[in-house]
């Protein structure tokens, strides 16, 4: 076997600020390759060079032993070189094959027209070999997220790439179509493809990968077979000190007077019957797979979908439905999935947006004049106390901040309003270790202070690491509530998926 | 490198600087409207004359209050094409309300003659009530057809453009319909020195114009409501979650923009002595173009009050100039809509170049 890929030296500065310090190391073919750091190490940065999106400042990178140099994305396609992005970059109008035949539809006998029955015809082997039981005429907005990236995968192998980078495949998809994905690398990797797998997920890069190369501001800090690199060694590659503890110890225990009760929580086709409370200081986790109801549940919670039947209330008041205001005004918060179109105000000043939830509470008046000088000073000190790490954050916007950053701004903007309820909705997703374990701190601290936190996740191990109790939703039913006591993943697992283990 | 290389290059590189400081400067359409006078002076040295400055100021005070009013709802990602509609119908309703006499020949097939409009003139004719209710009643108009506006577009979850099309064409053709296409003279002359008349020196349109402009730039950039109407703007969906009841945000921000219109019919029908139910027709381009031209985006979020005073000021030299050099009505418009796109395409540069030096992914 011989090396598929080389990177000799390589450097990049954006405005000066070093994104890639002399990046070197060589990838062999047909190899599995994890490529794992901390946001803002230089994967994205290093994966854009070899995709041909950027050009390096200096030194050089060879593919099949021959030097290679691509100044755009199709001439990286060219070189048998697909990138797979985090965001799917499909024209969900479109179907399938046209989709795949994007940049090259075949024309009926030399006239302008689509030879479509050609397109179609000789895509369904190849989706079928994925597994992907569509005609290939189907529109992609029907498709499921999971069968979304098998198009993808299939525009990849119909262009004959053999170098394939995935760019955090797993993160919306579901357990299931998480498996599939696998064993279709696992097919790639057999038909002699080599891929290069980046992920924050490190059991995943654990289980698939054969090599693992860990970045850190811009360095290689590690380079070995996966089979002799555990996963604390991994994390403490990735952050530069040794972290055995993946989570802060719990500093209080919760006691029994509850924040929330809900009762009977019902929505035809969405949730039904759902029971449960929050108590004062305590975590209470919410486990499910994606599509059980969990995030439905908490826009219910908050007034942002409706439901049909059932009671809420907050410290023994009952909550009228009615909008997120009311809901923030009784002392609700929360952080959303989605923290890019229902967390943030991208182009504005993170102070800003830190503010915009307590706006009122620094109002004078009747014409509501804002003290924007006090605003500013509490947000600021909202900002130290998260580490928010920005260089001005008076005028710098929060598009320019890195994940983890900008998820401090989204929870910043709550705690500026003292919640007594914190509802977050996959708050870690996407953001580095370093970022987790400070939003972890953040739910204890909080939590300390008599707070409770509904805290939704579908990654087992962090509920287990930081909630008192785990409630397991399953088709928008709540099937089972765990103690403390009763934690353990293959349990959490089976009542999650109770219809495959039934 | 030779030292006379070095020095080039050093220049070059200040100047790209400036240039960069320049473009991306508040000031930026100020500055151009200078550059662009500079350049058209030696060609007609009347532009400058007390006359002619005269001319055009009187020309910027209802367009700049009209002007505004339209900077609210563009700023929620909205449009008010309605804002014409707006002024001829409460132009023609004040007139009908303060009017002393109206000539039969003309007006008797109004469906108000008989009732509200007479050879008596309107129904406050000749009492010192008259322009109190009349004023009232031209803004309460202009705030009636935005809160419509409003309605439609943050509740009904209507197109923006659709709806006030629609009440554009509507209201506009009522007007025409209440006044058999005549324009309602003599109005009382406490009315008309509103357009016209001086408190000493200074215009009171200039004064009202004033008033409203720093008024709608407090509204803006200190007040919870202006914060929450960029929030708004933005992103609707996490301003919802984050507490903004976006839906009275955006309903104020119609009737705001009415109301401003109602106003600038105010000040028009004034100068004009009547009212006119075809005022305001021509003027959308000049309202919308200049907002783009000042810089207020059209996607919404993004703009300020004093963007558009400098977008008006220049729009209304530009339409100064383009008379001043006696150019065919046609060539005027291709002119002007020439320059709109010129600072939409400018405005596209300037939006990159921000980002790209606020540490902004680009």
């Amino acid at each position: 076997m011989g090396t598929k890929l080389k990177f000799n030296n390589i450097r990049k500065h954006f405005f000066g600020v070093t994104a890639l310090d002399g990046v070197s190391f060589e990838i062999e073919e047909k190899h599995t390759v994890g490529l794992i750091g901390e946001n803002g190490a230089g994967k994205s940065t290093l994966m854009n060079i070899l995709g041909g999106v950027l050009l390096p400042d200096d030194g050089d990178m060879s593919l099949d032993g021959e030097a290679y140099l691509p100044s755009n994305p199709r001439d990286a396609a060219r070189m048998g070189v697909a990138f797979i992005h985090q965001e799917l970059n499909l024209f969900t109008n479109l179907s399938i094959a046209e989709n795949i035949y994007i940049n090259s539809f075949p024309n009926l006998n030399k006239t302008p027209l689509i030879d479509k029955k050609k397109m179609n015809d000789s895509l369904k082997s190849l989706l079928k070999s994925l597994d992907l039981n569509y005609s290939p005429s189907t529109t992609v907005e029907n498709l499921a997220p999971g069968e979304r990236q098998l198009v993808e995968i299939a525009k990849a192998l119909h262009s004959d790439a053999y170098l394939i980078i995935f760019d955090e495949p797993t993160t919306s998809l579901t357990a299931r179509e998480t498996e599939k994905l696998f064993t279709i690398l696992k097919q790639l990797r057999s038909e002699g493809r080599t891929i290069i797998y980046i992920s924050h997920i490190l059991s995943e890069v654990k289980h698939i990968t054969d090599n693992v190369i860990v970045l850190r501001d811009g360095k290689v800090t590690g380079s070995s077979e996966t089979g002799s690199i555990e996963i604390p060694e991994m994390i403490s590659r990735m952050v530069g000190r040794e972290s055995d503890n993946l989570f802060p110890e719990r500093s209080s225990k919760p006691n029994n007077s509850p924040i929330l009760e809900v009762k009977g929580l019902s929505q035809p086709g969405i949730i039904g019957e759902v029971d449960f409370s929050v108590h004062e200081g305590e975590v209470l986790g919410v486990f499910g797979l994606m599509g059980s109801g969990r995030t439905e549940m908490a826009r219910m919670l908050f007034g942002v979908d409706s439901y049909r039947s059932g009671s809420i209330s907050i410290d023994g008041n009952p909550l009228p439905r009615n909008s997120p205001r009311s809901c923030i005004e009784r002392g609700m918060a929360f952080v959303t999935e989605d923290r890019r179109e229902e967390g943030l105000l991208m182009n504005v000043a993170i102070t800003e947006n830190i503010g915009l939830v307590s706006l009122p509470d620094y109002c004078r008046n009747l014409v509501k004049w804002v003290d924007a000088k006090r605003m500013n000073e509490e947000a600021g000190i909202i900002g130290d106390s998260l580490k928010l790490k920005a260089s001005d954050i008076r005028r710098q916007p929060a598009m320019s901040l890195s994940g983890g950053n900008q998820q401090k701004v989204v929870i910043g903007k709550w705690l500026m309003k003292k919640p007594r309820l914190l509802i977050m909705d996959e708050p870690t997703r996407g953001i580095d270790v370093g970022a987790k374990y400070e939003v972890y701190s953040i739910m204890d601290r909080l939590a300390a202070e008599n707070s409770g936190i509904l805290f939704i996740s579908s990654e087992i191990e962090e509920l287990i690491g930081i909630a008192d109790r785990i409630v397991v939703m399953s088709q928008g039913e709540l099937v089972k509530v765990f103690e403390k006591k009763d934690f353990d993943v293959t349990a959490l697992m089976a009542a999650a998926f109770r219809e495959a283990v039934a | 490198m030779s030292k006379v290389d070095q020095l080039n290059t050093g220049r070059v590189g200040s100047v790209k600087i400036m240039g960069r400081k320049i473009l991306l400067s508040e000031f930026f359409v100020l500055y151009l409207t200078i550059f662009y006078l500079l350049v058209l002076f030696p060609f007609i040295p009347r532009v400058f004359s007390p006359y002619n400055i005269k001319n055009v100021l009187s020309n910027t005070w209802p367009l700049l209050v009209i002007a505004i009013g339209q900077t609210f709802v563009l700023i929620t990602a909205g449009i008010d094409l309605s804002q014409t509609s707006v002024m001829a119908l409460s132009s023609i309703f004040g007139a009908v309300i303060m009017t002393s006499e109206a000539d039969p020949v003309l007006l008797s097939k109004s469906p108000l003659w008989g009732f509200m409009l007479t050879e008596n003139g309107g129904l406050f004719s000749g009492s010192a009530a008259a322009l109190p209710v009349g004023l009232l009643i031209m803004a309460a108009i202009g705030v009636a057809i935005g809160l419509i506006n409003g309605f439609s577009v943050a509740k009904l979850r209507m197109p923006p453009f659709i709806v006030t099309l629609v009440t554009q064409m509507f209201f506009a053709a009522v007007a025409i319909w209440l006044s058999k296409s005549e324009n309602i003279r003599h109005l009382p002359e406490s009315f008309s020195r509103l357009g016209r008349g001086n408190i000493g020196p200074i215009p009171i349109a200039l004064i009202i114009a004033v008033i409203i402009a720093v008024s709608a730039h407090l509204l803006m950039s200190r007040t919870l409501y202006g914060r929450r109407l960029y929030a708004t703007g933005i992103n609707p969906r996490a301003a919802r979650i984050s507490g903004v009841p976006t839906a009275r945000i955006i309903i104020a921000a119609y009737a705001l923009s009415g109301f401003c219109a109602a106003v600038g019919g105010i000040l028009y029908s004034a100068r004009l002595e009547q009212g006119r139910p075809t005022l305001g027709n021509t003027l959308l381009l000049d309202i919308i173009g200049a907002n783009v031209i000042g810089g207020i985006s059209l996607a919404g979020g993004k703009g300020k009050v004093l963007w558009t005073v400098f977008g008006v000021v220049f729009f209304i030299f530009l339409s100064n100039t383009l008379n001043l050099l006696n150019l065919k009505f046609f060539v005027i418009d291709i002119v002007k809509g020439m320059v709109i796109l010129l600072a939409a395409i400018l405005d596209v540069v300037r939006s990159q170049l921000a980002l790209r030096y606020s540490g902004g992914k680009v």
